[in-house]
């Protein structure tokens, strides 16, 4: 069978599987639509959270990014997983006991004031919408590799779907279902990662097989190897980095404190029924990121070998391949250039490609093809030879990964909507059967709006990434940690301390991504703190602001220090409520 | 209330806050000591077929950080228990 069918069938296949489980799980009341009626096991919820948390960017991106970064790529390892440290250490528990239903709520109730919830149910539409953009896109892309159909087509698809078991489950479906996505994920990723360190090494776990020796018997060490080819082609060495130490520093915290602060991740223990489940839950999601996130190195440095090798030719004797005929490349090259993703300019006339550091345009480096770092993990087994199911399979994941996250998000823009703005702010009379309702129409329109940014994306996408984290870490994380940890701190402070957060971070992004983006390189940044490494820069504004008001103004009232209390010991924890 | 006295309230909240300390150390010193700060000085020691520092940064502290959360669960019910407030 051909890979375009496999595809189509193994995609359909889940896509059936996903639908089946939203029809079984619907939900029936507020309570199941925003926290899966809060009882669901701390095994399971690892697992959705893990789904919820994995997006197209970690699946399709992420392994390319750090393929191409090398020793730099950590900043993703390391920010995207020390964070559920934070979470299961300083926030989840005592955000599972104080058990409402959303971040803006917590912001609300704890600061006892009006403005603190608004600001908070801003920032948490902005921050997920900003992600859900680069779902939808995701989706697309794979669409339109795989099953050869164009963006639009894959984009309204992947929409329909969505659509059908969050408005339908809410948080209930979305749960199973991204159970569901877990496992199709994770056993898309570590399958051609295990073929390719057999083949590579002829170790079956990744993760030690790239610290592993050669299977073509010469006795050297894979990372030696690649870091011999890197220097050779006049990158820099794989294993050693070219940012500068205070950014990688800087970048990483953004992201830890960042994905601690982001409000989809969060909502996620709320849905379990005790306080120790939520430490328990935090726990198993990480083991379940952890599988991908430390195949995604290993996958790195193997794509990145085998790449080089198959366009520049195999090292024989220590001699590097000098080029191979563009007349008898392989079909992957073919293909990815169809999309725009691979080009090829043959600079010198002989018909052969080769790849090395520099432009493709630049006379002065030999360089003759561009290659973009997204087709990585897509490419991977093509590049690898691996069977036509296998590739089949990596579409299925990468769509999974893009659905599950965009389903997290949405909930949250659905709920902020109807529960934090209308059922707390404009409207607290309605019934729950009619915020129910709003509910669904919110998820609904939030998914006709991503949508419409998949197909038309801006040009910023990959920018506001940068956005996302550092206004998460610097408005929720700080003012959620100083709630639970600081009983005494009041509403202004912590008013003013969110707002001073994110107006710098945003005015420091803005300002290097789209204000003055030639001005964006080293020299000019502060501390020599890049824009993705700012959030850290802010949350230490938005700590010191805070503490500054709060010296000059009243402590927080005797009710608000005896809820604090309340919410740092477990017992007496009900079920998530609204009230 | 759910603690015999506002002293065992206090001792509780000080234990969780000491042993909290105690993990975020060593959170911090394997992925920004090990994997950033020191990376340089680590890479010069070889580990199987990584450089150490290396190692730290794209595997050994993400097995550390899945170790920290769940001592941190193990020893914080525990925790509850011995001031009887686990649910």
């Amino acid at each position: 069978m051909d890979v375009q069918l496999l595809t189509l069938l193994i995609v359909g296949a889940s896509f059936l599987l996903y639908i089946g489980i939203a029809v079984w799980a619907r939900a029936g009341s507020t309570q199941d639509f925003y926290v899966a009626g809060g009882g669901v096991h701390p095994v399971v919820n690892g697992m959705a959270t893990a789904a919820d948390w994995m997006s197209a960017a970690s699946f399709i991106s992420m392994a390319g990014l750090i393929s191409f970064m090398g020793y730099d790529g950590a900043v993703y390892l390391m920010g995207w997983t020390g964070g559920y440290v934070l979470l299961a250490l300083c926030l989840a528990p005592y955000l599972r006991k104080f058990g409402k239903f959303t971040v803006p709520d917590f912001i609300g109730d704890r600061y006892y004031s009006q403005t603190a919830r608004t600001v908070a149910v801003f920032c948490a539409i902005f921050v997920c919408f900003t992600y859900v953009a680069g779902q939808m896109r995701g989706v697309g892309v794979v669409f339109s590799r795989f099953l050869e159909v164009d963006i639009v087509t894959g984009v309204v698809i992947g929409m329909g779907i969505v659509f059908f078991y969050t408005v339908l489950g809410g948080m209930k479906g979305i749960t199973y279902t991204q159970v569901a996505q877990y496992c199709v994920l994770i056993f898309a990723y570590i399958v051609p990662a295990v073929f390719i360190s057999m083949m590579v090494t002829g170790h079956i776990l990744p993760q030690t097989a790239f610290g592993a020796t050669l299977a073509d018997g010469s006795g050297v060490f894979m990372l030696d190897k690649l870091d011999m080819l890197s220097t050779e082609l006049g990158f820099n060495e794989y294993t050693s980095g070219t940012k500068s130490t205070i950014d990688v520093f800087f970048i990483t915290f953004a992201l830890m404190v960042g994905t601690a602060g982001l409000p989809h991740v969060i909502v996620r223990f709320f849905t379990v029924p005790k306080v120790s489940d939520a430490r328990k839950s935090a726990g198993y999601a990480l083991v379940f990121i952890a599988l991908l996130y430390t195949t995604a190195p290993a996958l790195a440095s193997f794509g990145r070998v085998n790449m080089i090798e198959t366009i520049n030719g195999p090292t024989v004797n220590g001699e590097i391949g000098k080029g191979t005929p563009y007349a008898t490349a392989p079909t992957w090259i073919k293909n990815w250039e169809k999309t725009g993703l691979i080009t090829f300019n043959d600079k010198n006339g002989d018909g052969n490609m080769f790849y090395a550091a520099g432009s493709i345009t630049d006379p002065a480096s030999a360089n003759e093809m561009k290659v973009d770092r997204d087709i990585m993990v897509l490419a991977n087994p093509e590049i690898a030879n691996l069977p036509a199911w296998v590739i089949a399979l990596v579409a299925a994941g990468g769509v999974a990964a893009a659905l599950s996250t965009s389903a997290g998000l949405l909930l949250v823009i659905s709920t902020s909507v109807s529960h934090d703005l209308l059922k707390r702010n404009f409207a607290p009379n309605i019934s729950d059967k009619a915020e129910l309702g709003y509910a669904r129409l919110a998820a609904a329109v939030a998914i006709c709006i991503a949508g419409y940014f998949g197909i038309n994306p801006p040009g910023f996408v990959a920018q506001v990434v940068a956005f996302a984290f550092g206004l998460a870490a610097s408005s929720f994380f700080p003012a959620i940690i100083m709630g639970i940890f600081s009983k005494r701190m009041n509403d202004k402070g912590a008013v003013s301390g969110m707002i001073a957060g994110i107006a710098f971070t945003a005015a420091y992004i803005i300002y290097f991504k789209f204000v003055n983006p030639a001005a964006n390189v080293p020299a000019n940044w502060w501390f020599g703190i890049s824009p993705e490494g700012i959030g850290t820069l802010g949350m230490m504004v938005n700590f010191g602001v805070a503490f500054l008001v709060f010296k000059f103004t009243k402590e927080a009232p005797q009710e608000i220090q005896e809820l604090v209390e309340s919410i740092r010991y477990p017992k007496g924890a009900g079920e998530a409520s609204a009230h | 209330m759910a603690f015999k006295n506002d002293d065992d309230k206090k001792a509780y909240w000080n234990e969780n806050l000491s042993l909290l300390l105690k993990l975020l150390v060593v959170w911090f010193v394997v992925s920004f000591g090990c994997g950033i700060l020191f990376v340089d000085v680590l890479d010069q020691i070889q580990f199987f077929g990584f450089k150490l520092g290396f190692w730290f940064a794209q595997q050994g502290s993400i097995y550390v950080f899945v170790a920290l959360i769940f001592i941190y669960m193990k020893k914080m019910n525990t925790l509850d228990k011995k001031y009887g407030v686990e649910e």
